[in-house]
């Protein structure tokens, strides 16, 4: 995984709620077997008509927002199926940053594993954030969000910030663990399937 | 203090505790299926690793399975490479598969519990939002994305921040338990708490209108967990799912004296306490029909579809996702439920395809034909489900009312596979989402019960099945 870099990039304003991962990647193109490659199906059936022409009113195809690297949306982000491959739709159409009041939490769980920086803020900021046109900055060592107008600060847990900026592999860092995963293998009293 | 069923299960399953972090929990059982496995095991061959333990692992074949005469060859070529490729994968990583063509291929949520592979106070994880079904029978039961599955395979743990205990009690008895059934109970509380009501929380079902479920009921309440945000949902085990679990054929050979620590062990304490909770009384529910595009956008078969500010009650934003849902859905605020004329009827999927569900629907068609303007099919949840119901001639039952009668496999829940609605249709569903486009591009979907779903087979449009004889 990449180490996570300092963004600056205006926002692309997704003004809905509870955008389900059906939305993010419809199933007809879960059936690849790589992660690559999934940044032309993200919100697909929003971003085209039925003859695959691109649809005027989604805000992704206005060009204004072509280079856009920040995602602000509506409450409870990713909710629904767990497909990873939503999360690799937005990381390879350029988004690394996306700001929501809630998020669901497995989608939650699998942006960080993807080097995708998700930052949970109030209502009313997300809102104001909606609005904004000029160009923003995401520094994660700071835990700062700029706008030309103000500098919002946002939590995240210490270990998550560790993984994104440094893009560590956590399975690596896992099997530093090792002796502790073979102690609790010796005690479990489930036994095997077969 | 007391603990809550869910904080056991957890605290036993701590391999590394890290203050204010998350930790490093132990996985008992990892199902796998074609989906979201095949970029898992490429990370493992790129990173030189193995399988941990094979033998905490089982796979099968479900989402882009065809439900059609399986001697013949898959024709759609990227499904085909799909399920080659688990076959290959599991070949090389030495993983149990029940493949396409085994007597125990299914939906992977029907049969872990089936196969006696689920356990009580277990911790169960699968690359599927709908792992929270296993949680019926007490166990902690996590749907994962890819990246958790390369990393439980590999190490046969994940790392995991703490959820909340969310208690929701289920007080009360149904007047006609054949007509109002656990699909119209997890509705009516995902209804009530909202679609991201259990955000961040493990919900535990409780209460009288809990312990009187089957298991398989209890199944489709935990199984719609994840459509109110939960983590996971789950139910203390008792008698009923000792008894479910015994002599299958994958139960451990020492299942009496596990079950005696679970008796004693997998139960919340009095003194507990839970984070939030929530009561529903069922004495009085309805029949639930959802209307929109998510499943809280749900209300009794008896009333009409609200307006957007009835819904929203003063939210902005949920105004606006009505709005949105009634021009998807293609309805009208103020239609009478019954009044909605449906093109499609689907029973099936990890919610409602097991036999029970089979066997209530029977009931409703037994002797009667579908609407000439419907087409509708049964698709088992898995090949044994299958088996189990064509011994008792359900089948029959079926194919004589005109519905189509098919092999095993998640089908129309998610359209994978060839089974999708076409642009326009409406369906009555016994699935678990109603999203935008979900069952096919275009697709409307209405989230019901069986009993519901084959009430309005035959009638057309959706009917109050608690009318009808179902004794």
């Amino acid at each position: 995984m990449e180490s996570f870099k300092k963004i600056s990039s205006i926002v692309t304003p997704l003004d809905k709620v509870n955008v389900d991962t059906d939305q993010i990647v419809p199933k007809q193109f879960l059936k690849l077997v790589q992660k690559s490659g999934f940044g032309k199906f993200l919100f697909f059936n929003w971003r085209y008509d039925e003859h695959e022409n691109k649809k005027s009113d989604f805000v992704l195809n206005n060009p204004k927002f072509e280079n856009s690297q920040i995602l602000v949306a509506g409450d409870n982000f990713g909710c629904g199926s767990s497909r990873e491959h939503a999360v690799w739709a937005l990381l390879d159409y350029g988004f690394s940053v996306i700001i929501a009041p809630s998020f669901a939490d497995i989608f939650l769980s699998n942006c960080f594993k993807n080097g995708i920086l998700p930052i949970t803020l109030d209502q009313k900021i997300v809102e104001k954030l909606q609005q904004e046109t000029g160009t923003v900055e995401v520094d994660l060592e700071n835990q700062t969000i700029k706008t030309s107008a103000e500098e919002i600060h946002f939590d995240i847990d210490s270990y998550k910030k560790k993984i994104l900026l440094e893009g560590l592999d956590d399975i690596a860092q896992t099997f530093q663990y090792e002796k502790e995963i073979s102690e609790y293998e010796k005690e479990s009293k489930i036994p095997s399937v077969l | 203090m007391g603990k809550t069923l869910f904080e056991k299960i957890w605290d036993s399953h701590i391999v590394v505790e890290k203050q204010n972090s998350p930790s490093l929990i132990y996985i008992d059982r990892h199902l796998v299926h074609e989906v979201t496995s095949p970029q898992a095991f490429d990370g493992l061959r790129m990173n030189n690793r193995k399988v941990r333990r094979p033998d905490l692992t089982i796979a099968t074949m479900d989402h882009n399975v065809p439900t059609t005469d399986r001697s013949l060859p898959i024709l759609d070529q990227t499904s085909s490479v799909q399920i080659q490729t688990l076959e290959k994968n599991c070949k090389d990583f030495g993983i149990k598969l029940f493949g396409i063509n085994s007597p125990n291929q299914g939906i992977v949520h029907v049969i872990g519990p089936q196969l006696g592979i689920t356990l009580p106070g277990s911790t169960i994880v699968c690359g599927d939002s709908h792992t929270s079904t296993h949680g019926a029978f007490g166990a902690l039961a996590l749907g994962i994305g890819t990246s958790d599955v390369e990393h439980v395979l590999a190490s046969q743990t994940m790392w995991l921040e703490k959820p909340k205990p969310f208690e929701i009690r289920v007080e009360g008895k149904r007047k006609n338990p054949h007509a109002v059934t656990a699909k119209d109970i997890v509705l009516s509380i995902i209804k009530n708490i909202g679609t991201g009501g259990g955000t961040g929380t493990i919900i535990e079902y409780r209460g009288e209108g809990i312990s009187d479920l089957s298991m398989e009921q209890r199944m489709t309440i935990c199984n719609m967990s994840i459509e109110a945000g939960a983590r996971a949902g789950l139910i203390a085990p008792d008698e009923k799912t000792f008894d479910y679990l015994r002599d299958r054929e994958y139960t451990p050979k020492n299942y009496e004296s596990l079950v005696d620590s679970w008796k004693e062990n997998l139960k919340s304490d009095s003194d507990a306490t839970f984070e939030k909770q929530f009561t529903l009384h069922i004495d009085d529910i309805a029949p639930q029909v959802s209307w929109g595009t998510n499943p809280g956008m749900t209300c009794d078969v008896t009333e009409s579809i609200p307006t957007p500010d009835e819904f929203s009650k003063g939210d902005v934003n949920q105004k606006k996702g009505a709005e949105k849902a009634l021009d998807y859905m293609d309805l009208e605020s103020g239609t009478a439920i019954e009044d909605i004329k449906i093109d499609r009827v689907f029973i099936g999927s990890c919610t409602n395809a097991r036999l029970e569900d089979l066997i209530e629907a029977s009931k409703v068609i037994k002797g009667q034909k579908i609407s000439p303007h419907v087409k509708a099919m049964v698709v088992p949840g898995s090949q044994m489900v299958k088996k189990q119901a064509e011994e008792m001639g359900l089948d029959k039952i079926f194919i004589n009312a005109n519905f189509e009668w098919r092999e095993a496999g998640c089908s129309m829940c998610l359209g994978m596979n060839p089974d999708i609605l076409s642009p326009g249709e409406r369906c009555a569903s016994t699935s678990n989402r109603n999203f935008e486009g979900r069952q096919g591009t275009g697709g409307r979907t209405h989230l019901v019960s069986p009993v519901m779903a084959a009430a309005a087979a035959i009638n057309g449009h959706f009917v109050d099945v608690r009318k009808m004889d179902l004794s």
